[in-house]
């Protein structure tokens, strides 16, 4: 029983899952779930009772239970409590306070990241304004590596999503040469096959590996297939990069996605095995998003917001290159409008960052949220200040396969002009090499560098 | 000495017909181009009208009635837009007064449609008619006992489940206006469920997507939805199990469920 008393009122909470509940800010899908606070002040309330909780209450009181999810197991199990030790006596409000603080600088932050269990990151974001989220994140860099090296500090990547209806072959290097030429997709150049079926996604991993040969790019690819899929190709020698997959934030999330820790595990050493990294060796590419738990009916009852952190819990013990947030693709009845998009995104960057995971963001909506572009565009900036390892470049900013908006090949390119932001750093050295950019790192206009010509004589 | 070559710009340009995707687009600066903005903001305005029309029962039933079909009509539970998109708990539920309306239009029957503007009434409107008359006309009335035509408002494809229960239909198919995409306002769906019941999930169900002149075309959605159909008969079941051999026999387009309107 949690409880605080404001101005003669009580509030009073029965368990940890629902203080965090009501403390979580405003989102439609914790009131669809029928856990969000019943009124404003009692959020306020609950934020307050979550502030006085000491941080040490996460290792004793499971918010899923520890005998039924294995994702709880893997949280409190791989909990180091040396590196909790600088943190152990102070509560949620004192952490909050101590992240703003020059205490927590970079060296600090990377230290305690075993340190910190999902329900201490969200539970520290749900107290944070979004400036908090903006300010802390921005002081954790998390480096990966593969072909080319991502998240250092002044750098901003981004994935070509040449997505195709029908996975036509020539629509989709279209699309993907479109993005090269501006200048987008060090993180990755990763499609979403529109079927399921291995013998296209074999077709695509084919064309992207190509693609990348071709024009000797150093970046990676990614055909985004179950991990079941793309272990079979594997197997048959394919050309994979990245394993990718949607996770979730409980073991049953994870079972409606079709996966488990141990299937998890088995496609990233089936991945490890095939040696394809030249300068870094994290195979891995997830996805996640608030509600998925929920719409799964798989959410015990806990707050979107950190389930979706038990998510990043997950992914970390994985060591992924790439992760992010599709944070506006499940629709107005989990997330509404661009306000609640927007808080979900930092407080999901915030939380990766904290936990130790390269955090990306699909900054993107659906056509019946109540949301444009213009909240794409504020959102966009704010997660490149706070320093967002990459994001999406989709086409005119519009997925006709999956049919939601993200950020175009050209908003990656403003933002790094607004914000004086270089993609990776082996990335800029080949846009520079083949004349894509100018000596100041500018793209050019109208550039199609005379190397491409052997790949588009082909297609 | 003219080079006649094609240079990588023109080869490039080759490639624009591949794909709808918004490639190419001309750039001011960083940015896109005064029409290329305007383009986009249009085509979300289209997308944002598509969701917010309602369903206009009355003229359908009009047409519908019009052509000889007997049609029923009902609402979900979901009272209006923003509880509709807010609660799809409700647009998956019948209300009181529509379960009474159907229990008298109950019967023994093979298949049930039921048309649903889902988050396209446009698509409804456009696409509905034509794909339902092209399937009808096909099916042999001899072997096929259909229900009335169900006229859902407000309702999302697992209405249908709530629907063929309480008709007793043995197969109910949903036709339902698809989440807009920028590029597509008026995309119908078709959800196919075998013995449908109050709690069946999506990998229970078969879907075709797309249907619209310039996605799936009427003639082909119909061919697909006859042979799910007399599948899902002669099987007794729908979803995963039966997407399998259909997708070899009919050749890509079907799909079990994705996440676009359940």
């Amino acid at each position: 029983m949690y409880a605080t008393t404001i101005r003669g009122t009580s509030y009073r909470f029965p368990d940890l899952k629902t203080l965090m509940a009501k403390a979580t800010p405003l989102r439609s899908g914790d009131c669809l779930a029928g856990i969000a606070a019943t009124s404003a002040a009692e959020r306020v309330a609950a934020q307050m009772a979550l502030a006085d909780l000491p941080l040490s209450t996460f290792l004793n009181e499971a918010l899923v239970p520890y005998e039924e999810d294995e994702v709880t197991r893997l949280i409190l199990d791989s909990h180091d409590r040396n590196a909790f030790a600088p943190i152990a006596s102070l509560t949620v409000g004192e952490f909050r306070d101590w992240l703003l603080s020059d205490a927590a600088d970079e060296e600090s932050l990377r230290a305690l990241t075993f340190g910190l269990t999902s329900e201490m990151a969200a539970a520290v974001s749900k107290i944070c304004r979004n400036q908090d989220l903006i300010l802390i994140a921005a002081k954790r860099r998390v480096v990966t590596g593969f072909r080319n090296t991502l998240g250092l500090r002044g750098r901003l990547s981004s994935r070509i999503q040449p997505n195709h209806p029908t996975d036509d072959a020539r629509g989709v290097l279209a699309s993907a040469i479109d993005g090269l030429l501006l200048g987008n997709g060090d993180a990755v150049i990763g499609v979403n096959p529109a079927s399921d079926s291995p013998e296209q996604c074999y077709e695509l991993l084919r064309l992207l590996d190509d693609l990348r040969e071709t024009l000797n790019i150093p970046t990676q690819s990614c055909v985004l297939a179950h991990v079941t899929t793309t272990l079979q190709l594997m197997a048959r020698q394919a050309p994979v990069d990245l394993v990718f997959q949607s996770i979730g934030g409980t073991q049953a999330a994870n079972s409606s996605f079709g996966v488990n820790l141990a299937l998890l595990r088995e496609s990233r050493e089936a991945a490890l095995a095939l040696n394809r990294g030249t300068i870094g060796d994290n195979v891995m590419y997830f996805e996640t998003g608030q509600g998925s738990a929920l719409s799964a009916n798989a959410h015990w009852n806990c707050d979107q917001q950190t389930l979706e952190a038990r998510a990043y819990g997950v992914a970390r013990m994985f060591d992924p290159l790439l992760i992010n947030t599709v944070v506006g693709f499940i629709g107005p009845e989990y997330l509404f409008d661009g306000k609640q998009i927007t808080r979900a995104a930092l407080e999901d960057h915030f939380c990766g960052k904290l936990l130790g995971l390269p955090m990306g963001c699909d900054v993107c909506y659906t056509n019946h949220a109540e949301a444009d572009q213009n909240d794409m565009d504020d959102l966009l900036t704010l997660l490149a200040v706070a320093g967002v390892n990459y994001v999406m470049g989709v086409p005119g900013a519009d997925d006709v396969m999956l049919n939601y908006q993200s950020t175009s090949y050209h908003d990656v390119l403003a933002v790094r002009r607004m914000l004086d932001l270089a993609p990776a750093p082996e990335f800029a050295q080949w846009l520079a090499d083949v004349g894509l950019t100018d000596t100041q790192g500018e793209m050019q206009r109208q550039a199609v560098p005379a190397s491409f010509a052997p790949l588009l004589e082909r297609a | 000495m003219v080079d006649n070559r094609p240079t990588p710009l023109d080869m490039i340009s080759k490639l624009r017909s591949a794909t709808p995707a918004r490639i190419f687009l001309p750039r001011a600066g960083a940015a896109l181009t005064t029409r290329a903005t305007l383009d986009f903001q249009l085509a979300h305005a289209e997308a944002r009208d598509a969701v917010e029309e309602r369903l206009n029962a009355e003229s359908l039933f009009g047409d519908m009635s019009s052509r000889g079909l007997k049609v029923v009509c009902v609402r979900s539970a979901a009272r209006d837009r923003r509880s509709f998109l807010l609660r799809p708990d409700l647009g998956r539920r019948l209300d009181d007064e529509s379960r009474e309306r159907l229990k008298s239009a109950g019967g023994d029957y093979d298949l049930a449609f039921v048309i649903a503007e889902g988050l396209s009434a446009r698509a409804i409107d456009r696409h509905a008619i034509p794909l339902l008359e092209k399937t009808l006309h096909s099916l042999d009335r001899t072997s096929w006992k259909i229900a009335p035509i169900i006229l859902a408002e407000q309702g999302r494809v697992a209405l249908g489940d709530d629907i063929g229960e309480t008709l007793g239909a043995r197969l109910v198919a949903v036709l339902i206006g698809e989440r807009p995409g920028l590029s597509s306002p008026d995309s119908l769906g078709v959800y196919l469920t075998f013995a449908p019941r109050v709690g069946r999930t999506d990998a229970e169900r078969n879907c075709l997507s797309n249907i619209r002149p310039q996605g799936l075309t009427y003639d082909e959605a119909a061919r697909k939805l006859l042979y799910l159909c007399s599948e899902a008969r002669r099987r007794q079941l729908t979803g995963v199990e039966l997407k399998e051999e259909a997708e070899t026999l009919a050749s890509g387009q079907l799909r079990t469920i994705d996440e676009k309107e359940s």
